[in-house]
């Protein structure tokens, strides 16, 4: 393919297709109405179809059910529709049924100011429904990083079985880079789910640590699905040896497969006492502060963070032990330095926030760096 | 009167929505990342209506990685409405240039702007009229890479229309160096 000049919001609609996303339900909502608009163009092109629902509540249930019924599936919102969005959220974590949910944040609370940037939806996206559970964000630096993680937005929803949030921000969702996409052919998906009836089916077996594959309903098992807490079938269940095993597998099943999951980037360089360590917009900030502190003969390492959650615990708290000193620029009051302080410990960590809608400025991580 | 560009060269241009200033910055984008092989990044903000309020758009541009998206400095800012002069005619760094339009905005206050009635030549073609006058007074892309841009963005039917107002925002620029 050529290069085209594009907004991350298109290289995420893009990227779903090239993942094998046939089902989009969503309701519009800015900063992230470009990823519909180009998905209603796009997906009856393929086969695929494209709903746009009576709001987010339902969007969500829409996805779930597609997803369930052997389409990959998803929806794009921003923060007020990321919070109607998270009731079913948890159903998708507990039914452990497979979808992509893009957040494009926008500065809130509330209705806030719609196009505006924020990543203030860190802990929202960790936190947001209820009750214990795993999730998978991931969080691009560019347009061509937003086409490439919606990819793998896809794979880890399908081979982990639970919901991924696509946690980007109005900066990279609206911002234009030229990019040059891959044949979308080349772009291999593998296959988890049980496709065809006849064997012996467990949908949620609770072997520790283990995934037991989704079985697509229709293909000829009979299995049930409800958000009550449920036995190895999926019928309710209150005894506890049943809750418990439940709980044990699921809130480990990433545990094995951090290293796969974890995606940051590493720019270390000997010697350094200060690092920064920060995603989504704010890294774009951050490394151009690296560069002007690095032209100037400092030595600053940058840790830059793809995934979100889980949170990279073992990177974060190598990090710590190699340096004094950890800046965390994000357009938020500190919502991911929480994260950082309890890896590094609370004074290492050095908070360059801006919540107003404004980007932080190289400046201020160039003035924290001194300080 | 040229400006020094930098090489991560800063462009802001700021009007009214319904102008066309994010289109332009969309187009300059494509005419330096796309014909003249450079990097660029564009970014933009406005207000929640399609027509009026306050609208920008800018546009990075280098021959290498862009790290921070937004300007930081700006070499040249476009003002074609008072609010937006008031608002982003000191973001010009020392040396940069300022451009704007000669009938919306009072830029007594600015005697090293340069005046050119943008609206008045072209009021369907402003930003295109405003592409013309910024190319052709800094050379931030060729000629050559924004007339294929402007051709390649322009609606069916219109190519005709704005390159004509691509033309006389390249004349205007000459007369204004002069």
């Amino acid at each position: 393919m050529a290069v085209k000049l594009m907004q991350g919001n298109e290289a995420i609609a893009l990227g779903a297709v090239a993942a094998g996303c046939r089902f989009y339900a969503g309701y519009p909502i800015t900063p992230s109405t470009e990823v519909a608009e180009v998905l209603s163009r796009e997906l009856p092109k393929v086969g695929g179809k494209f709903i746009q629902m009576e709001d987010e509540i339902a969007s969500m249930a829409a996805i779930i059910g597609a997803s369930v019924g052997g389409l990959k599936s998803m929806t794009a919102t921003s923060g007020p529709g990321f919070s109607l969005m998270q009731e079913n959220i948890g159903y998708a974590a507990m039914t452990e049924i497979p979808c992509v949910v893009v957040d494009v944040q926008r500065l809130g609370p509330s209705t806030g100011q719609p196009t505006a940037a924020s990543q203030g939806d860190v802990m929202q996206a960790r936190w947001g429904t209820h009750g214990d559970h795993p999730i998978i964000a991931l969080s691009p630096i560019s347009v061509r990083q937003s086409f490439d993680l919606t990819i793998k937005a896809f794979d880890l929803s399908e081979k982990f079985r639970t919901p991924v949030i696509l946690l980007t921000d109005e900066i990279i969702g609206h911002m234009r880079e030229p990019v040059e996409l891959p044949d979308f052919k080349t772009i291999r998906s593998e296959e988890y789910r049980v496709t065809a009836p006849g064997q012996e089916y467990i949908p949620f077996r609770n072997e520790s640590g283990d995934v037991p594959p989704l079985a697509n309903f229709g293909v000829g098992y009979r299995y049930h699905i409800t958000g009550l807490y449920h036995d190895q079938v999926g019928f309710p269940t209150q005894r506890l040896d049943e809750i418990d095993p439940w709980l044990e597998r699921v809130n480990t099943k990433l545990d094995k497969h951090l290293d796969e999951i974890a995606l940051v980037e590493e720019d270390y360089q000997d010697g350094a006492k200060v690092a920064l360590l920060s995603y989504g917009c704010s890294a774009r900030t951050a490394r151009h502060a690296l560069k002007l502190a690095r032209a100037q003969g400092k030595k600053v390492d940058m840790l830059t963070l793809f995934t979100i959650w889980p949170f990279p615990e073992r990177q974060v708290e190598a990090l710590g032990e190699r340096v004094d000193r950890i800046i965390v620029p994000e357009m938020n009051l500190g919502q991911l330095a929480y994260e950082v302080e309890r890896m590094a410990g609370r004074k290492k960590v050095r908070r360059v926030v801006r919540a107003n809608g404004e980007m932080v400025t190289p400046q201020m991580v160039l003035e924290a760096m001194e300080g | 009167m040229t400006a020094k560009l930098s090489p991560r060269t800063e462009i802001r241009l700021a009007g009214e929505g319904g102008q066309g200033m994010i289109l332009a910055g969309i187009i300059l984008a494509e005419a330096a990342a796309i014909y003249d092989g450079k990097n660029a990044v564009q970014t933009q903000s406005y207000g929640p209506e399609a027509r009026g309020g306050a609208s920008k758009a800018e546009v990075v541009i280098a021959s290498g990685e862009i790290d921070h998206p937004e300007v930081l400095n700006a070499d040249v800012v476009v003002a074609l409405s008072q609010e937006a002069f008031k608002k982003f005619a000191s973001s010009v760094k020392p040396g940069g240039l300022l451009i704007v339009d000669e009938e919306k905005v009072d830029s007594t206050s600015a005697p090293q702007a340069i005046r050119i009635p943008v609206t008045k030549m072209a009021f369907e073609t402003t930003g295109t009229v405003a592409l013309g006058v910024l190319v052709g007074l800094t050379g931030v892309v060729s000629r050559e890479a924004i007339e294929k841009a402007v051709t390649a963005r322009a609606p069916r039917g219109t190519e005709e229309m704005n390159h004509k107002a691509l033309d006389a925002g390249f004349t205007a620029a000459e007369k204004a160096r002069k």
